[in-house]
């Protein structure tokens, strides 16, 4: 007997008597002898007490960002936590429900989808955007495939920035052989950004999207009305990707400056960033392309007695509808998380919001005027380049090698480009949030003096 | 449900109608000189402030957010027999795991040394899912069921593309899960469906016909969506192994037999488990889940990277692998969904997770006792944890399954799916899962039995339900028509 089996010994037996059946094998009956076990090789049941212990013990033989002076980001990024982000995520109405196909019992749902749209939509600039996507690395791969799309298969290039973050290029790599598309790749000038006249080269009149990331994967904000430009002159989407959605608190969104798609990554809108996932892929486009957009999509309608109420819609796009034909393959999706971001957006605010980038931007200016006053062996790869939160930090060594000697004095600098290839120095990605305290920049700088 | 009093709730940006600045979180304050946004990034980047993205107190968001959920219906509230969709109870001590800060405020790029504990448990979950499946390797990155279909596909075309061999096609039966069509076409096959035999099983002979050399793959769901075990399972896959094809099992059923049976017996190369349905991670309204591959020794080599190996000093990621299909994602896999299925799996134990599957078996036999007869069963083949019937006997009254299904809300209960698999017209697919008490089950059959009775005395009463839900029969057709997907001022202001 276990609590979470409903029917114990003497229920089996009452149920198997009223199937008139002698013995629970026999409703087994069909699956032929030769895939048959008797039973697993797993450990006996353990209570909850050798449970808490047991995987207590796991979480402590990790580290916590919390637990000391902090600076990763590379994607991840860590934010403030309004406690009452978790506590709706723990509502059952919400984190036990399932997807909203029955709408008359899921307004809930369907309403905070509803929410999670639109306010995608206003940051972003595009008028329509989709209840989410697995993470920031498969929105890049549905994006390009969502261009082949909207171009009818005819461009099978996609040129991509060197500066999206390269596990997203990565990712995009895996799929594009068996989707049948051919990826570019556009290096960034001297300054870390990339040169439109390069972009428009490259792209040339094959591209179906040139997809760029702004702040890009050196923290450096792109030039983003002519690499719109760049785009479109040869007929192609312009395809932005943002990994730090804060930014977009005080960034306007690629929508007002052309793009075609803005997507990426929302993990930062309180999301914890719990060893990768699940994170919150996210989706924008402008509606004319709608029927093309990949995921679910919640829309507005009445009821019997003319109420407001909502529904999934256009599923004609969807792989239980369309199945070979969908515009992807994707069922489950990030759900609760955009339940986590909408709550937390919503907590923090508009204006909440832009105080809170603005946060982020004073603190990571004093950052870099402090790290260059420490001068040399330290000093910025792209001092003169406009960033959001996040920078290249160069010093005496690799950056794993940096990486570890900070760690070593306990403080977590930031992430190693080193093993990630690039066409930049090899340094540490130093990003500083409004969770980083006057008293972390002193840490930090401190020991670079030490290491000087 | 009673749900009356609670009709509406306004949207989030039609509260604060008089826009005045208020205070939802309280920052930490700015102890670093101030900075002009405009001076330091290029003014025209910087974007104007939304003056329709409000700022509202912090009981406000709570109260918005309470409300909505008194709309939701959910697994703790009564049963949801969806089938396919494994809706067990979501146990409180795999929420209470995946908080541990260890393993929530671990970000994904610190420090190999640092990183220990979350790779060892992504080292055991894959040693309990290769046991669970009697497979030899494991990745835990793919996302979702639909995610995990893929990574499967693209290491069979990898495995194709090592033996020099390119075959365009993959199979799924006509009764396969929508996913599989659209997984193939994703990675870059062309989907041919396979027609059921009398009995809703592959047919063999079809089979035989269509498997040739231009067939990369069969995927199965097995048990299939009907919720019956292919019984020819061992023929089918020499057929298919025999003319160079490869197995990929959907495992969105595998919630039937554990413990009982193991589809590296059955021929399986490689299998989604998706562990929002049988290990327990919660459906959190559509997602986010996890649907782990495991596969056999053919496909080995093609595992994504990067894959967690047990060194002599501890655990690493491995990176380079040149055989591999690449990368499926960032980072690793959702793992805080991983830590709730590793707590699930060590809390049931080995005899725990086969009294769950017994269990759901059990109750689908009885909910099918009960219900044949009042409702028509299209395949009398025997079912293990889900039972498919069909509107038929309703359909005289012009009463069909839509209309079952919302009447099924006036009695407390989610409905079954609907009008799935498609080779059951007017389908009721009912799986019940195993968490529930005998009560709940005997309570669901009740209903459904009185809304059979119901759709011969009084058909226009199940026709125009719900009658006792929040809001009434939502008009989805005029949703798809005048397409609004997001809230807009104009048309309020």
């Amino acid at each position: 007997m276990h609590p979470w089996v409903g029917a114990g010994p003497e229920d089996r037996r009452h149920i198997l008597s009223e199937l008139g059946l002698k013995s629970i094998d026999e409703l087994f009956a069909s699956i032929p002898a030769g895939v048959c076990v008797d039973g697993l090789d797993l450990p006996p049941a353990r209570d909850e007490d050798w449970i808490r212990h047991t995987l207590g013990e796991m979480a402590s033989a990790n580290v916590a960002m919390d637990s000391i002076p902090c600076f990763l980001g590379a994607g991840v990024y860590r934010h403030v936590q309004p406690s009452i982000v978790d506590a709706v995520l723990s509502r059952a109405e919400f984190f036990t429900s399932y997807t909203p196909y029955q709408p008359e019992i899921s307004q809930g749902t369907l309403q905070v989808i509803f929410e999670f749209q639109t306010l995608i939509s206003r940051l972003t600039g595009l008028d329509t955007a989709n209840a989410s996507l697995y993470d920031g690395a498969t929105a890049l791969v549905e994006a390009a495939l969502f261009s082949h799309r909207v171009l009818r298969g005819k461009r099978d290039l996609v040129v991509v920035a060197e500066t999206i973050h390269p596990m997203y290029r990565q990712v995009l790599d895996t799929y594009a052989e068996a989707a049948g598309i051919e990826v570019a790749v556009v290096a960034p000038g001297d300054d870390g950004r990339l040169d439109p006249d390069k972009v428009r080269r490259t792209a040339g009149d094959r591209a179906c999207c040139v997809a760029v990331q702004s702040p890009n994967f050196l923290g450096i904000v792109e030039d983003l009305p002519q690499l719109a430009a760049a785009a479109h002159d040869g007929g192609a989407l312009a395809v932005e990707v943002v990994t730090e959605a804060v930014s977009l608190g005080l960034l306007a969104g690629g929508g007002s400056f052309g793009f075609d798609v803005v997507c990426g990554e929302a993990q930062s809108f309180g999301v914890a960033p719990g060893f990768g996932g699940p994170h919150l892929g996210f989706f924008a486009c402008a509606s004319k392309h709608l029927r093309q957009m990949p995921g679910r999509l919640a829309g507005e309608t009445v009821d019997e007695d003319g109420n407001r109420a909502f529904c999934l819609t256009l599923s004609t796009r969807e792989q239980h509808i369309r199945r070979a034909k969908a515009t992807s393959n994707i069922c489950t999706n990030q759900g609760l998380m955009a339940l986590a971001a909408t709550v937390w957006l919503e907590a923090i605010g508009g204006s909440g919001l832009r105080e809170l980038a603005t946060s982020c931007l004073a603190r990571t200016e004093e950052l870099k005027r402090r790290v260059t006053a420490v001068g040399d062996p330290w000093r910025l790869a792209y001092p003169q380049s406009p960033t959001f939160n996040e920078f290249l930090l160069v010093g005496p060594g690799s950056g794993t090698e940096l990486v570890e000697r900070l760690a070593s004095e306990g403080v977590l600098a930031g992430v190693p480009t080193t093993d990630w290839g690039g066409s930049w120095p090899d340094g540490v990605l130093v990003a500083v949030t409004e969770r980083n305290p006057a008293t972390d920049l002193d840490a930090l700088v401190s020991t670079l003096e030490k290491l000087s | 449900m009673k749900r009356r009093a609670i009709r509406s709730e306004p949207l989030f940006f039609e509260r604060n109608s008089r826009r005045v600045r208020r205070q939802g979180y309280l920052l930490p304050a700015l102890d670093v000189p101030e900075v002009k946004p405009s001076e330091v990034l290029p003014p025209e980047l910087v974007r104007e402030p939304d003056p329709h993205f409000p700022d509202v107190s912090e009981m406000e968001v709570v109260q918005h957010f309470h409300r909505l959920s008194q709309l939701n219906y959910a697994v703790d509230e009564g049963l949801y027999p969806l089938g396919s969709c494994t809706m067990k109870y979501n146990p409180r001590i795999n929420e209470e795991t995946a908080r541990f800060p260890g393993f929530a405020s671990l970000h994904p790029l610190q420090p190999q040394s640092q990183i220990q504990g979350a790779l060892g448990l992504i080292w055991e979950l894959e040693e309990s899912l290769k046991t669970i499946t009697g497979m030899p390797g494991a990745t835990l990155q793919p996302a979702a069921g639909a995610h995990g279909e893929l990574t499967g596909i693209l290491m069979i075309r990898k495995a194709l593309e090592a033996r020099g061999e390119k075959r365009e096609v993959v199979l799924a039966p006509d009764s396969a899960h929508g996913t599989n069509p659209a997984t193939a076409t994703f990675a870059g096959f062309s989907a041919q469906e396979i027609p059921s035999a009398d009995d809703g099983t592959v047919d063999l002979g079809a089979l035989d016909r269509m498997m040739d050399e231009t067939v990369a793959a069969l995927m199965l769901t097995v048990p299939n969506t009907l919720g019956v075990f292919e019984h020819q399972i061992l023929e089918i896959a020499d057929l298919v192994h025999s003319r160079g094809g490869f197995i990929y099992m959907d495992g969105a059923n595998l919630n039937s037999f554990v413990g009982r049976a193991l589809p590296g017996l059955m021929g399986a190369d490689a299998m989604h488990i998706n562990l929002h349905k049988t290990f327990s991670t919660p459906h959190g309204g559509g997602g986010p889940g996890a649907g782990p591959v495991t596969v056999s020794e053919a496909l080995l080599p093609h595992l994504p990277v990067p894959k967690v190996i047990r060194g002599e000093d501890g655990f690493e990621l491995q990176w380079e692998d040149p055989a591999s299909i690449g990368q499926m994602r960032g980072f690793y896999g959702n793992f805080l969904i991983l830590v709730r299925a590793l707590t699930y799996i060590w809390s049931l134990g080995a005899e725990g997770l086969r009294s769950m599957s017994d269990v759901a078996v059990l109750y689908a036999n009885l909910i099918r006792h009960r219900l044949n007869g009042a409702y028509h069963l299209k395949f009398d083949a025997p079912s293990l944890h889900e039972v498919v019937f069909d509107d038929s006997i309703q359909a005289r009254h012009k009463v069909h399954n839509v209309d079952i299904a919302k009447r099924l809300l006036d009695y407390g209960f989610h409905p079954p799916t609907m009008s799935f698999p498609l080779i059951v017209h007017g389908a009721l697919m009912i799986e019940p899962a195993e968490s529930v008490a005998p009560d709940e089950v005997e309570a669901f059959c009740d209903a459904m039995l009185a809304i059979a009775k119901e759709a011969e005395s009084d058909p226009e009463l199940v026709k125009s339900a719900p009658h006792d839900t929040p809001v009434g029969r939502v008009d989805e057709v005029r949703a798809a028509r005048y397409l609004k997907v997001t809230w807009t001022p104009e048309e309020t202001e």
